[in-house]
């Protein structure tokens, strides 16, 4: 074995000594209903261990609707919590200081936006932008394939992307500016070398838009970071992390001539694999997710979520949320895993595996190339109906009992628990309107802030700034959308089946 | 022959996740269906205006973000005030156990959660669709 951990390519990890030196981050997706009870469960969270947050939106947030708007019926504070405000990003950091915890936040079309409202309220807590640090995944293209809360068309969207990439490089240098995703790609259907493959080419596609901004690839490259699923084949899933990190380093040294090592290692967040839970016997998905959680590790994630037990059936109770950090503090404190980088490492089988998952993934990312890019790829379909496909095989797979599902086409016996699920309180909608109604009367008149952002939007001006001023004057995201909507214009997708 | 049963796939509210959909969609089209699939986001109005102008016998509504109840609900009191009769309703996603029951008082005939198979929608369509 000639590849050597925290060494070039990375295949083996990006740090010598792993995770003897700093376990990975334990990073729970979370946040659902309202900016308080969002508040309250963070804290619960942080009180029992979590080191880091990460930000889960409802879909008119990530989709830059207020709660108050016609298109957020039924969806206000379901998948995540409602923000359309200051006041409410606030809230849900009341008691958090900023400069003390490092917060991952799940959004991509309203990245900006959000990101804004991070900052003022950093501002608001008197925590200077130095000292601020997490992530917004900021990652528009697998919207388009696959996860679906993209806005506008995509090259204003790539602007968008890039004008965070340059904002955050001068003004907010701890912050992870794009986190790669190959996560939904992978819920969505996707095999294993199809996930690296897409998701690497969507990372190129965002370090071509940065440099042809004339911004020098390692003042920015160290920042980007990458969110991959993490599957039921155990090996193939270890082998598929050493893959990726292997190719993206040569990809960085060779496509865009990188320097600086930092800029050449994959370092990505992981979560266990939600499409591989099951609403039959609820129990085994705790079982599930430990080998999921296990195989990240051994393949040497930087950060990592374990789903929760009744996520087949509903969002995370308290109690399930719990078991699913205290599964991977297990892994991390008594599995003595830990002790030794890349420990799979030199096994005949897990290096033949990665070699396999190294040039699958290439061949793919030729054949984009062919196309022209990974833009061109997406907007022909091409991506799209390579998932679905697979998505279909599996399905047909299952259906014939080629593959097996414990509990779902197989051992289907035993009784079906009745499980305590969370619930969304009904009369949310309605309080939030409310609220809404309230901010807008008593903060005034904010046209000249929108005629400003308007004029900005259609300049090549970076419109950060713009974003950052308008939010501390309690202007909301669904106003400020409505404005890059008018702007930019919308995606309409255009693919059928 | 017989013509063969026309289903309108629908993806309601602002959910993105369209496995399942599309999956039920290619699964039922195999089986020799006529599929028309909406892609995401759409409203109940939407929904109702392209099951009309399709002139489809079922209805599929697929949603996994919770927004089910309300939207849901909706396309039903929609089909109602637009008099439309003989639509099969059912329905797909991450929905509890307790809402399938309203649901069901509500008139859509089934919902099928993580788990089900291709095949006893087929079933279930070839069924109920016929009876009609």
């Amino acid at each position: 074995m000639t590849e050597q951990p925290g060494k070039f390519p990375f295949t083996r990890g990006i740090h010598a000594t792993m995770y003897r030196g700093k376990l990975w981050t334990m990073r729970q997706y979370a946040g659902f209903g309202d900016a308080r009870e969002t508040n309250k469960r963070y804290r619960y969270l942080l009180d029992h261990g979590q080191t880091g947050l990460s930000m889960a939106f409802d879909l008119p947030t990530q989709i830059g609707y207020d709660s108050d708007d016609s298109m957020a019926l039924g969806e206000v504070g379901r998948v995540g919590v409602a923000i359309s405000s200051l006041a409410d990003m606030e809230q849900v950091f009341a008691g958090i200081p900023l400069d003390k915890v490092s917060t991952s936040m799940t959004i991509n079309a309203t990245a900006s936006i959000l990101l804004a409202l991070y900052l003022a309220v950093a501002e608001k807590q008197g925590v200077p932008w130095s000292k601020v640090s997490g992530t917004v995944q900021n990652d528009i293209l697998k919207e388009y394939i696959a996860r679906g809360t993209y806005i506008f068309p995509p090259h204003p969207s790539l602007r968008l992307i890039a004008d965070i990439v340059e904002f955050c490089a001068k003004e907010v240098p701890g912050w992870n500016t794009i986190s790669v995703g190959g996560y939904h790609m992978r819920e969505a259907g996707c095999t294993a070398a199809q996930e690296i493959a897409f998701t690497l080419a969507d990372g190129i596609a965002y370090v071509q838009t940065c440099v042809e901004r004339s911004l020098n690839v390692d003042d920015f490259a160290p920042r980007i970071a990458f969110f991959f699923n993490c599957h039921t084949n155990f090996f193939e899933e270890v082998a598929k992390f050493r893959a990726a990190r292997r190719l993206w380093a040569q990809i960085m040294r060779d496509r865009f001539g990188a320097k600086n090592e930092r800029s050449m290692m994959l370092r990505f967040h992981t979560q266990t694999a939600g499409s591989s839970l099951t609403a039959q016997q609820p129990d085994n998905n705790v079982v599930r997710t430990t080998l999921e959680a296990l195989a990240a590790v051994l393949g040497g994630t930087q950060s990592l979520h374990t789903n929760a037990k009744d996520e087949a059936i509903a969002l995370p109770s308290e109690e399930s949320a719990l078991l699913a950090l205290r599964t991977q503090q297990i892994i991390a404190y008594e599995s003595g895993v830990t002790a030794e980088p890349d420990p799979l490492g030199g096994s005949h089988y897990v290096e033949s595996l990665t070699d396999k998952l190294e040039q699958q993934a290439r061949e793919y990312l030729n054949k984009i190339d062919t196309m022209g890019g990974m833009l061109k790829a997406i907007d022909g379909g091409y991506v799209y109906k390579e998932i679905y496909r697979a998505a279909y095989e599996h399905q047909k797979a299952v259906e014939k009992k080629e593959k097996i599902i414990v509990g779902v086409n197989e051992f289907v016996s035993g009784r079906q628990p009745k499980l305590k699920t969370q619930k969304i309180d009904p009369k949310l909608e309605l309080r939030r309107r409310r609220e809404l109604t309230v901010l807008r009367k008593k903060r005034g008149n904010v046209d000249k802030h929108l005629a400003t952002l308007k004029k900005a939007a259609g300049s090549s001006d970076n419109l950060m700034p713009v974003i950052i001023d308008c939010v501390r004057n309690n202007v909301t995201v669904g106003e400020i959308c409505k404005v890059l909507r008018g702007v930019f214009g919308e995606h309409r997708p255009s693919h059928s089946i | 022959m017989k013509k063969p049963i026309k289903v309108l796939i629908a993806k309601a509210g602002l959910d993105g996740h369209e496995r399942g959909a599309l999956v039920v969609a290619i699964g039922l089209r195999d089986a020799g269906m006529e599929v028309v699939y909406t892609g995401i986001r759409n409203t109940p109005e939407q929904i109702v205006a392209s099951a009309i102008q399709e002139d489809v016998d079922a209805i599929g509504l697929s949603s996994l973000s919770g927004g089910h109840m309300s939207q849901f609900k909706r396309v039903m009191e929609l089909l109602k005030k637009e008099k439309v009769k003989g639509k099969l309703v059912f329905a797909g996603g991450i929905i509890p156990d307790d809402d399938v029951k309203k649901l069901k008082k509500l008139g859509i005939k089934e919902v099928f959660g993580p788990g089900s198979s291709i095949a006893s929608i087929v079933e279930f369509l070839k069924k109920n669709v016929r009876a009609r």
